[in-house]
């Protein structure tokens, strides 16, 4: 669809409002902007309510008669249950600092992309429902009924909200904008609204333990595909433990490293990395998800899909787990995990067997994050690395929204890409780091039918990509989340040529120099190393 | 949630053309789903392709890794692409009968 779409067209942005007021400015609903609905079958198999056949471009959403006492009794039950949803209803005084922070707004120009203005749809209501000036005031209150037409709106732009928190970060109070969208969600998901993007990843995770619906066997052969892949480039045949009760270390990673590209070139990396310092860990074939896509529906299905991580840790006898280059996992293991399915006092805090380090930012969660392992293997010069083997890269590191804003992993991966290869170039400051841009398609929205909404979203990434590709010679974006590694391809692809998408543990891959290795000449994609394309066969 | 007619063919797919019921599949299906990605005959190679994907979905009840599919069938990406325009997973798998593949891919 990324090639129907002209690029002159799509930077035509209009940042003027339109001429009618906000509560009578109806959403453009079409497709290119919007995600398909839950196929019914997803739904049912997550026992969710109100399964069907629809399309958000349907007139009519099938919804329940009673479908709007369901929704304010919703909200009435989360008022009363998330002291924060209330507290973010209440306390924003519409200042404005969030609004050209989104970038969605950026992209589309779409008032109700602000990030104060999306949050409205949800207070407008709250205060008509669930405030006295609201219900005496009416309209002039902000108070807005809540119709048909009003929850169609929630539904188009709750689902333009990727929960990057990058408004967050600049709220003098400190709303979470992504809590809201989520509130929003649930509520949607009361009456049926659902999008298949994620209903259907999080029915295939009940089934299967994975997002894509990989069974035991498929990921067994998965994981062998990649040892023999593995064998070809260094010359040994690594182990890669599946289910093995005992191992000291659980190893969680998102399912897509397995199966997708250039996701996999990152998961050689690990398996050559394990191999190399020997440590004693494990795959789990049903924990085969770091992903939780229930982080964009609903807390309930969120917990649900987390519990799977710690059942498979006690079923194994592990001590603790490690984590691979995921995205928003961190953010539901970081800020939800220990409250939701702790405290996991069966396991140990977490110390690296290989340097003794005790990771003490993870003593409640028990979780420890791959670059915050990796980082300590290289301060404590643990590896050996040739860092002239990542010399076909000129590198830029993308920070994932949540490992850097939900987490703080701001420094690990740049320590890594420094120690592993010669050539480092920044984006600028204010797109980086804490501030840094969305991909234009995570939390679910990476759908082909979103099209447009991805490109728009994630025009401002791509043009500071743009900016470090034109001014360095830039070749590689490497990143640690796999929506990233799944949606930046198109995306780079769209806005910015002669870029590819990466992963830090593919750097780390590239330049570990292991014991016994034969003579390198080809990296984690298979291609010829720096000086080695004579040799290449291929 | 619509449904696709080809000559005699008749099944039901999604918004985006994949089957429904991919065990509804059988050759003369692959060809009125390969007349919707701009393949008007399917080669030797075609099949080559699409049965290597029938057999590993009929195994592990979804597609191969990418990574896989080139390797095992001895097709590079760029032929993949040749043969099908839209790519593995939404050209390849499509007229092989197999469901969208939804996560971070």
């Amino acid at each position: 669809m990324s090639e129907t779409l002209k690029q002159e067209e799509l930077v035509q942005i209009d940042y003027k409002p339109p001429g009618t007021g906000w509560m009578d400015t109806k959403p453009d609903i079409r497709k290119g902007k919007i995600n398909w609905g839950a196929v019914q079958k997803s739904v049912e198999y997550l026992d969710l309510p109100n399964p069907r056949k629809w399309s958000p471009t349907d007139d009519d959403w099938q919804l329940p008669k009673d479908w709007k006492k369901i929704i304010l009794e919703g909200m009435r039950e989360r008022i009363e249950k998330f002291r924060t949803f209330q507290v973010f209803m209440d306390i924003c005084v519409r200042c404005g600092a969030c609004a050209d922070k989104c970038h969605f707004f950026i992209g589309s120009g779409d008032p109700k992309n602000m990030p104060v203005l999306r949050a409205e749809l949800l207070r407008a209501v709250y205060r008509k429902e669930f405030t006295l000036a609201g219900k005496l005031m009416g309209k002039m209150a902000g108070a807005r009924d809540l119709t048909e037409d009003v929850l169609k709106e929630w539904f188009f732009y709750f689902f333009q909200c990727t929960e990057c928190r990058r408004c967050s970060v600049f709220c003098p109070y400190g709303i979470d904008t992504a809590e809201i969208t989520m509130m929003g969600r649930e509520l949607l998901s009361l009456v049926g609204l659902e999008i298949d993007w994620i209903t259907t990843p999080a029915a295939n995770c009940f089934r299967t333990g994975n997002h894509l619906g990989i069974q035991p066997h498929g990921f067994q052969d998965s994981v062998d595909f990649a040892v023999d892949d593995l064998e070809d480039i260094i010359g040994i045949k690594v182990e890669a433990p599946v289910n093995k009760k005992g191992a000291e270390i659980l190893f969680v990673v998102p399912s897509a490293d397995y199966f997708g590209d250039p996701h996999y070139f990152g998961f050689l990396g690990y398996l050559a990395l394990f191999h190399e310092i020997g440590l004693d860990y494990t795959f789990s074939s049903y924990a085969s998800e770091g992903g939780n896509f229930g982080l964009f529906h609903s807390n309930q299905m969120m917990k649900r899909l987390n519990s799977k991580i710690y059942m498979e840790a006690k079923r194994l006898g592990v001590k603790w787990v490690l984590g691979g280059e995921c995205g928003h996992m961190w953010r539901v293991i970081n800020q939800y995990m220990d409250t939701m399915n702790g405290p996991a006092d069966f396991l140990e805090v977490p110390k690296s067997p290989i340097t003794g380090t005790v990771f003490e930012n993870a003593r409640s969660t028990k979780m420890v994050h791959i670059t915050e392992f990796t980082a300590d293997l290289i301060k404590n010069g643990k590896l050996k690395l040739d860092k002239s083997r990542n010399d076909q890269w000129r590198i830029t590191f993308h920070d994932s929204c949540n490992p850097a804003r939900a987490m703080g992993i701001l420094e690990e991966p740049r320590y890594i890409i420094n120690s592993v290869a010669n050539n480092f170039f920044e984006m600028p400051e204010n797109c980086i780091k804490e501030q840094t841009f969305c991909c234009g398609g995570g939390a679910g929205l990476g759908t082909e039918e979103n099209m447009e909404m991805r490109l728009r979203g994630g025009l401002p990434r791509a043009n500071a990509v743009k900016y470090v590709h034109d001014k360095h010679g830039v070749n590689v974006l490497t990143c640690m989340c796999a929506i990233d590694k799944a949606v930046l391809p198109t995306l780079i692809d769209y806005w910015v040529s002669g870029v590819q998408i990466g992963s830090v543990h593919e750097l780390v891959g590239n330049a570990l120099v292991i014991k016994g290795e034969k003579e390198r000449t080809l990296d984690m994609r298979s291609d010829p190393l720096p000086g080695k394309e004579e040799t290449e066969d291929v | 949630m619509a449904i696709f007619e080809w000559e005699e063919v008749k099944i039901d797919v999604d918004e985006d053309g994949f089957m429904e019921e991919p065990d509804q599949w059988n050759e003369r299906v692959a060809l009125a789903l390969a007349s919707t990605e701009g393949v008007a005959e399917l080669s030797e190679e075609h099949w080559h392709l699409v049965n290597y994907l029938r057999d590993y979905y009929q195994k592990f009840g979804i597609a191969p890794m990418i990574r896989k599919l080139c390797k095992e069938t001895g097709f590079p990406l760029k032929k993949v692409y040749e043969l099908f325009p839209s790519g593995p997973a939404k050209g390849a798998c499509k007229v092989a009968g197999l469901a969208k593949p939804t996560g971070c891919v």
